[in-house]
């Protein structure tokens, strides 16, 4: 097993900007994660070390039809207040009913992270007054989850280098079933507050994880491998930029040797970037209050994804008692597995924990590591693939679809189409290059009907989106290679007669000169020259 | 200002409103009297007994209107069942689709929900007419239907000619009408609109005695079924591990009828049980020789009258001269009922109630300086001292760092209280024989000299462990005080052995013949509102 937390150091920030203003002020990252988890000096005399804790909670919203204990439908931006039952709006006499898919997709998520599933589990009431939570309480699982003690790897690279990657695990304390709330909407001006409940009552996981990590980058690691999960299993689509997935930071800093220190909470991180930010100001943000004998407080803190920086949050109602208590309209939850499954059973009426073991798909580790086997890629390049949205299928339809090895598929998938989506921050499935019109170019490349060069000129031309095949392109600038022999013949003819001096050389025995009478016919041809073909014609005429 | 008359018994023809659910389905159904007739008579009734506050709502335009549909199918021949063209009632904390639901609270003066309980869906898809919402304590808190904000109920039997009889003038100073009864509760609204023959049966709630007391007050029948059996979606909570619909009826034949009814799953309501449930009519025992009947020692409670210790015991010597085994059994635990029901139900309250912020429904403050504000007044202004005392405790208990000390104990101790019941029963004990109170009913004067809570706890003593055991039990009208008043049995049975429990019951009915009440004379209400001269006799 990996190495659990880094033990990462962080030193003060040296420069320190006028003060004022968090943007001001924000403190350079000092050091990186140290991947070997030992602590690393920085040679900054007199000052110990700091280690930094994160910890993170996950909620993660359950993709299904209806919400966790009503028949309302799910769905993203809907009008306002149109998907909302009785029971989602509390209406005096109603009950939960909880949704057996809900209670799939955690058990699901639970096993795809190794977790131990509860054959029994428990929901309780979470009291607060909030205008966006109309029965006062939210229904969760605060004494015995569904799914307890897991652990989720996640590799990450030290230095930058995507050559040295590291895998960490990081332990899952639990997941739970619950309720999401309403949407509250300021309206400052007017001083009113508007409440849409479509959201209240849907379904989500919480994924609380143990305080395993010590910075930005790693928390940003793990939280992109519980995404890539989450996915696969169907059980979320965690997008955050939908709120589907919401991540909340619990963050302290401490010297090595020495209790953990107090710790925040940051919320409000609405992307993995923003994450890995989010924590790293904030440990430098610790480390300077305590360097300057100030204290951290425990209090939460708002991440301002503009300001790159963050802040104290409005503390809504103070310390809060959430007087949690046993909700006595659902019963146990009771779970099965093939021995305890009673016969005679509706299966409707039952969730088997094996059932959906055994139909559990292929996780992205795995997804990875074959690959590396399948088409004998490099393990860093699987990575890519697989964390590239929607890129390991495009890259496996070209595969398909070309006579291309695919080690040399994948220079083109990550080097020309990645920085292309990157730039235009598309993803895969975004790409104006179909899998068949980059697996059609590269046939023309490994045909020999062109060179590389004119592949790249055709694939600009491609990306384009103007609906032009491959072959169009090469037929229309002229790009094919030119395959008449006599033709060709007679250009490197004439760049022999036009290079005596090169000649003499490569006659005298520098034979790496004939490389740049190859790049001089290729220049000639405009690149429409097969190279291998060029060194034989010019070797044969050379050797008369 | 209109007069009102009750009807006499000569002026319902040959069909007699105080008959059965079994024999006026049969009227009906042989077209003797008509469904309409019948609502009609029913709602006269409910007029001239306006006094008793017995309705907080009253839907004749809907429940005529389900009259006459009932009275089409019965014209076809095809009624929905025994339930079909019969009048009913229904306590004001269950929902009903466009008629007002209020719990006899500010907090949901004038809501009209948007639903229909499962039990009174189940009544209307059976052809019942739902003729008003009956009184009670504010969201069901207390054990006197005295505490509601339409003022208190009154017990039929104040107004009836054995009470009358037996009552000495309290003081030539205090008017005579101070002498009038309270029902009990929080069901009182039921109770009285059952024994008033104002309709044949009536929903109560029972949470710790609820449908039990005031039906031993108002000497009829209060079913309490076990826990799972009816659904309580629809039902607005009291304490939600607890409550069950109640069933308020004139005998215990009806009992099962409306039963049959009520109970089995409800999808909306995951704590129903899902085995299915089949309809029964009750059997005439003749041979109690094979039961068993306890007499728990503990229900020999401090503050039980003479008279109902008597009545209770006379009531054990009738099983065993009939050859049935009646044996003294012990449930040690039930002292701490009280207590530990105090813990576990304001705990409830505290969190059923938090939903009452006066956003999406209900009373809202003008109080708008800021939510907090606006909630803290709504919910002031909402709510009687009675509920706000309750969350106030409930919250307490439920703090993080009391939770141990109390709620989980008191959840300790109701385990020890159903096991009580456990062991009993597993001793070959079938049926506990039970007072259902600690007195007859006593005088609203009386009553309301002391505070709800102290009346709740001391009236819930006899009837709560049932509700934290989650099992079925009945109250059975035995006899009267010496003041005239109903005293009232309760059989408590096993899990879902409704069947057994209301056999036995319906055999005690048979040997104790309690007496019809003889509502002989309507009295003159105290407020003028309503003047009844004429008499009806009932007998």
């Amino acid at each position: 097993m990996a190495a659990r937390g880094c033990g990462g150091v962080w030193c003060r920030v040296l420069q320190r900007g006028p003060g004022g203003s968090c943007s001001a002020s924000r403190p350079r990252r000092a050091v990186a994660c140290n991947a070997r988890g030992g602590a690393v000096p920085l040679g900054q005399s007199g000052l110990a070390p700091w280690a930094a804790v994160v910890g993170l909670e996950i909620h993660a919203q359950i993709t299904s039809n209806s919400k966790l204990f009503s028949g309302s439908q799910v769905q993203f931006a809907a009008p306002p207040n149109s998907l909302v039952s009785f029971f989602d709006a509390s209406l005096p006499g109603t009950l939960p009913v909880l949704n057996r898919r809900c209670v799939e997709a955690t058990v699901m998520t639970g096993l795809a992270l190794n977790c131990t599933i509860n054959k029994k589990s428990l929901f309780d009431r979470k009291h607060y007054f909030y205008a966006d939570l109309p029965a006062g309480y939210q229904i969760t699982q605060q004494r015995v989850p569904i799914a307890v003690n897991g652990s989720l790897s996640y590799s990450l690279c030290k230095d930058n280098k995507m050559s040295q990657m590291v895998t960490k695990t990081v332990r899952i304390k639990q997941i739970q079933l619950e309720q999401d709330s309403g949407k509250s909407l300021h309206d400052d001006a007017r001083s009113q507050t508007l409440i849409d409940l479509n959201r209240a009552g849907v379904g989500l996981m919480e994924v609380v994880m143990e305080p395993d990590m010590c910075c930005g980058e790693e928390a940003a690691a793990a939280v992109r491998e519980l995404q890539l999960i989450l996915q696969t299993l169907g059980s979320s689509q965690a997008i955050m930029a939908e709120g589907q997935l919401r991540v909340d930071a619990n963050i302290s800093v401490h010297h090595p040797g020495e209790p953990y220190g107090v710790r925040t909470e940051v919320k409000n991180i609405n992307s993995i970037r923003f994450l890995a930010k989010a924590v790293d100001y904030e440990i430098q943000r610790q480390i300077k209050e305590l360097e300057n004998g100030g204290t951290v407080l425990n209090e939460t803190r708002a991440f301002d994804s503009k300001l790159g920086c963050t802040v104290p949050m409005r503390d809504k109602e103070g310390k809060q008692d959430y007087r949690f208590m046993p909700e006595p309209n659902l019963p146990p939850l009771i779970l099965y597995d093939a021995k305890s499954l009673p016969a005679n059973v509706n299966h409707q009426q039952v969730v088997n924990i094996d059932w959906i073991h055994e139909r559990l798909p292929d996780l992205p580790s795995v997804k990875r590591a074959k690959l590396v086997e399948l088409y004998g890629i490099l393990p860093e390049h699987s990575f890519t693939l697989v964390n590239e949205d929607g890129l390991m299928d495009f890259f496996e339809d070209v595969v398909k679809q070309t006579q291309m090895k695919p080690k040399k598929v994948i220079g083109w998938i990550l080097s020309d189409l990645l920085s292309h989506l990157k730039q235009h921050s598309l993803t895969a499935k975004e790409s104006p290059i179909s899998s068949f019109l980059l697996a059609d170019l590269l046939n023309l490349l490994e045909n020999g009907d062109i060179s590389s060069s004119a592949a790249k000129q055709v694939f600009e031309e491609l990306w384009k989106g103007e609906g032009k095949t491959p072959l169009e392109i090469v037929k229309e600038k002229q790009l094919e290679l030119i395959q008449d022999q006599e033709e060709l013949e007679q250009i490197c003819q004439a760049v022999i007669d036009e290079r005596e001096k090169e000649v003499m050389a490569i006659k005298g025995g520098n034979e790496k000169v004939i490389n740049k009478l190859i790049g001089l016919v290729r220049k000639a041809t405009r690149g429409r020259a097969n190279p291998l073909l060029v060194k034989q014609i010019l070797e044969k005429k050379l050797s008369e | 200002m209109k007069l009102e008359c009750v009807p006499t018994v000569s002026e319902l023809g040959s069909i007699s409103i105080l008959g059965q659910i079994t024999n006026i389905s049969a009227a009906l159904k042989e077209g003797q009297v008509t469904p309409t007739e019948l609502c009609q008579r029913c709602l006269a009734l409910i007029r001239s007994t306006q006094f008793l506050n017995a309705y907080i709502t009253v839907a004749e335009e809907t429940a005529l209107k389900q009259a006459e549909e009932s009275e089409k199918r019965y014209r076809r021949g095809q009624p929905l069942g025994e339930l079909d063209g019969i009048p009913i009632a229904v306590k004001d904390n269950f929902n009903t689709a466009g008629i007002e639901t209020t719990c006899a609270s500010n907090m949901l003066k004038g809501y009209i929900s948007p639903y229909n309980a499962t039990v009174v869906q189940k009544l209307l898809d059976g052809g019942a007419v739902l003729l008003g919402k009956t009184n009670l304590d504010e969201f069901a808190m207390g054990s006197g239907s005295t505490d509601g904000v339409f003022g208190p109920v009154r017990n039929p039997w104040s107004y009836s000619r054995q009470y009358k009889e037996k009552i000495v003038p309290r003081s030539d100073s205090e008017p005579e009408n101070s002498n009038w009864v309270i029902t009990g509760g929080s069901s009182g609204g039921s109770a009285a609109a059952v024994s008033a023959f104002t309709c044949f049966a009536a929903l109560g709630s029972d949470t710790g005695g609820s449908t039990r007391n005031p039906a031993a007050h108002c000497g009829v029948v209060g079913l309490k079924p076990t826990y799972g059996l009816i659904s309580r979606h629809g039902l607005i909570p009291l304490v939600n591990s607890m409550d069950v619909p109640g069933i308020l009826t004139r005998c215990v034949d009806d009992a099962a009828v409306v039963l049959g009814s009520l109970a089995g799953h409800d999808p909306k309501d995951s704590t129903t049980v899902q085995d299915i449930f089949q309809p029964f009519a009750l059997p005439s025992l003749t041979d109690v020789s094979k039961l068993s009947i306890g007499i728990p020692k503990e229900y020999h409670a401090p503050g039980l009258s003479s008279e109902i210790l008597a009545v209770w015991s006379k009531a054990a010597d009738l099983f065993k001269n009939a050859g049935a085994k009646v044996v003294e059994v012990s449930l040690p635990h039930t002292h701490y009922s009280i207590v530990c029901y105090h813990v576990l139900c304001t705990a409830e309250v505290a969190s059923n109630m938090a939903r009452f912020d006066g956003l999406e429904y209900g009373h809202r403050s003008d109080m708008n300086k800021s939510t907090e504000s606006m909630y803290a007044a709504t919910r002031r202004e909402g709510f009687s001292d009675v509920v706000r005392g309750r969350i106030l405790s409930g919250n307490y208990f439920l703090l993080k760092q009391n939770y141990e000390d109390y709620f989980v104990k008191a959840q300790k101790v109701r385990r020890l209280i159903a096991n009580d019941f456990v062991k009993v029963f597993g001793s070959g004990v079938d049926i506990l024989l039970t007072p259902t109170t600690l007195s007859d009913a006593v005088p609203y004067v009386e009553f309301i000299k002391e505070d709800n809570r102290t009346r709740s706890t001391q009236d819930d003593i006899l009837t709560q462990a049932a509700n934290m055991a989650g099992l079925p039990a009945v109250n059975v009208p035995t006899a009267l005080s010496g003041r005239g008043l109903p005293i009232g049995l309760q059989f408590i049975g096993r899990s879902f052995q409704e069947k057994q429990l209301l056999t036995v019951a319906k055999w005690f009915e048979k040997q104790v013949q309690f007496p019809m009440i003889q509502l002989e004379e309507v009295k003159k209400h105290d407020n003028g509102v309503l003047q009844h001269q004429k008499s009806a006799s009932f007998s």
